[in-house]
C-alpha cells in the first residue's frame, strides 16, 4: 500500500518533526472531500438507482452498507496483520502504529457490520441473531478475537514487548481471517445470501452500487485511520513540546500505562508530491 | 427451518422494511458521528494544552529577558 519510506537502521528518531515537514495529515483535506463525494454517491446510487431485489424489497436495501462494512472491517483486520508483519521485519515502531490504528479502526466496523446484520436479520428471518448461521457466528468469533487485541496491549507495561506481542497476535489473527472466511464458503449451509462470486446474481445497476458502496465505505475506514494517526502524531508532538519546554529530557519509554503504542515521531506512509 | 421460513415469507412491504433500513443507515451515521465527537474533544484538550504551552514559553522568554 504505501510507497513507504523504509525505516532506517538503529534506533528510531524520538524527536518528533514540525507539522510543516508532512505528517500523517498530509492529504486528509482531499481524502476526506473523496469519501464525502463517495458516500453521497453511494447512497444516491442506493435509494434512486439501484432495483429493488424481488425477494428481499426494500430490505436488501441494508446490504449496500452491511456487506461493504464487513469486507472493510475483515480487510483492515488482514492490512492490520501486514503492518505487523512490517513492525517485526524493521522492529519500526511507526509500523506497529499502523497496525494498531487499522485494527482499531476494523473493530468499530465490525461493531457496525454486527448491528447491521441484525438489523437485516431481524427484518428478513424475525430473529435478531441465528446461532446455526455460519456466516454470522464466524464474523462474530473473529469479532471476539480482536476484541482480545486491547486487553493484550494493556496488559502488557513493557512498551517494547507489548508491540512485539501485539505483532504477533495480530499477524496470527490476520492469518485466521481469510482461513476462517473460506471455511465458512465452503460449508454446505448458503442461507446467508451471496454477494460475492458465482452464486451472487447481482444484476449490472446492483453490482455497481455495491462496488461504490465498498469504495465509499473503504475510502471512510482509510480516512479514519489517517484522522487517528494525525491526532495521535500531533499529541505526541504536543507532548514532547511541553517536555522540551520543561527543560526535561525527551524520553519516549517514559509514559503513562496504556494499550494505544507510543506514537512514533514521523509517519511511515507518505504521498508523492 | 429457516429456508422453509424464508419460503413462506414474502417481502416486506416498504413501509415495514422501511424502519429496518433506516435504522440500519442511522447506525453507520451515528458510528461516525461518534468518532467525530471524540476527535473534537481530542482536538479541544491539544488546543488547552497548546495554550498552556504558549503561556509556559512566554513566561520562559520574559525570565531570561529579566
Amino acid at each position: 500500500m504505501p510507497s513507504s519510506s523504509r525505516p532506517g537502521a538503529g534506533a528510531p528518531d524520538s524527536r518528533p518533526r514540525s507539522a510543516g515537514r508532512g505528517g500523517y495529515g498530509k492529504g486528509l483535506g482531499a481524502l476526506s472531500i473523496a469519501t464525502v463525494v463517495a458516500m453521497a454517491a453511494s447512497l444516491a446510487l442506493v435509494f434512486f438507482y439501484a432495483p429493488l431485489e424481488a425477494e428481499e424489497g426494500f430490505l436488501q436495501k441494508i446490504f449496500y452498507v452491511h456487506v461493504p462494512l464487513a469486507i472493510v472491517a475483515l480487510c483492515g483486520f488482514v492490512i492490520g496483520g501486514l503492518f505487523a508483519i512490517q513492525h517485526l521485519r524493521t522492529r519500526d515502531p511507526r509500523w506497529d502504529m499502523l497496525s494498531y490504528v487499522a485494527i482499531h479502526m476494523s473493530l468499530i466496523f465490525a461493531v457496525g457490520t454486527l448491528i447491521t446484520g441484525s438489523i437485516w436479520a431481524k427484518g428478513s428471518w424475525g430473529h435478531w441473531w441465528v446461532w446455526s448461521e455460519p456466516t454470522l457466528v464466524s464474523f462474530l468469533i473473529v469479532f471476539l478475537l480482536y476484541a482480545t487485541y486491547q486487553p493484550l496491549r494493556f496488559a502488557i507495561e513493557d512498551p517494547e514487548r507489548q508491540s512485539r506481542y501485539a505483532s504477533v497476535f495480530a499477524i496470527t489473527a490476520g492469518a485466521f481471517v481469510p482461513l476462517n472466511f473460506i471455511a465458512v464458503r465452503a460449508s454446505t449451509q448458503f442461507l446467508h445470501p451471496r454477494v460475492l462470486g458465482s452464486a451472487s446474481n447481482l444484476p449490472g445497476s446492483m453490482a455497481f452500487t455495491f462496488v461504490v458502496s465498498v469504495v465509499a465505505i473503504a475510502l471512510l475506514w482509510t480516512t479514519l485511520c489517517k484522522y487517528e494517526l494525525t491526532a495521535k502524531h500531533t499529541r505526541a508532538q504536543v507532548k514532547a513540546l511541553r517536555r522540551r519546554l520543561a527543560g526535561e529530557a525527551v524520553d519516549p519509554m517514559r509514559r503513562s500505562r496504556s494499550a494505544a503504542p507510543a506514537a512514533p515521531p514521523t509517519p511511515v506512509v507518505r504521498t508523492s508530491t | 427451518m429457516l429456508a422453509a421460513l424464508l419460503a413462506e415469507t414474502p417481502a416486506l412491504p416498504l413501509h415495514t422494511a422501511g424502519k429496518y433500513v433506516a435504522a440500519a443507515y442511522i447506525v453507520l451515521f451515528v458510528l461516525v458521528l461518534v468518532y467525530v465527537a471524540i476527535m473534537a474533544l481530542r482536538l479541544s484538550r491539544i488546543e488547552r494544552e497548546l495554550g498552556e504551552l504558549l503561556e509556559l514559553a512566554d513566561e520562559q522568554k520574559e525570565s531570561s529577558t529579566a
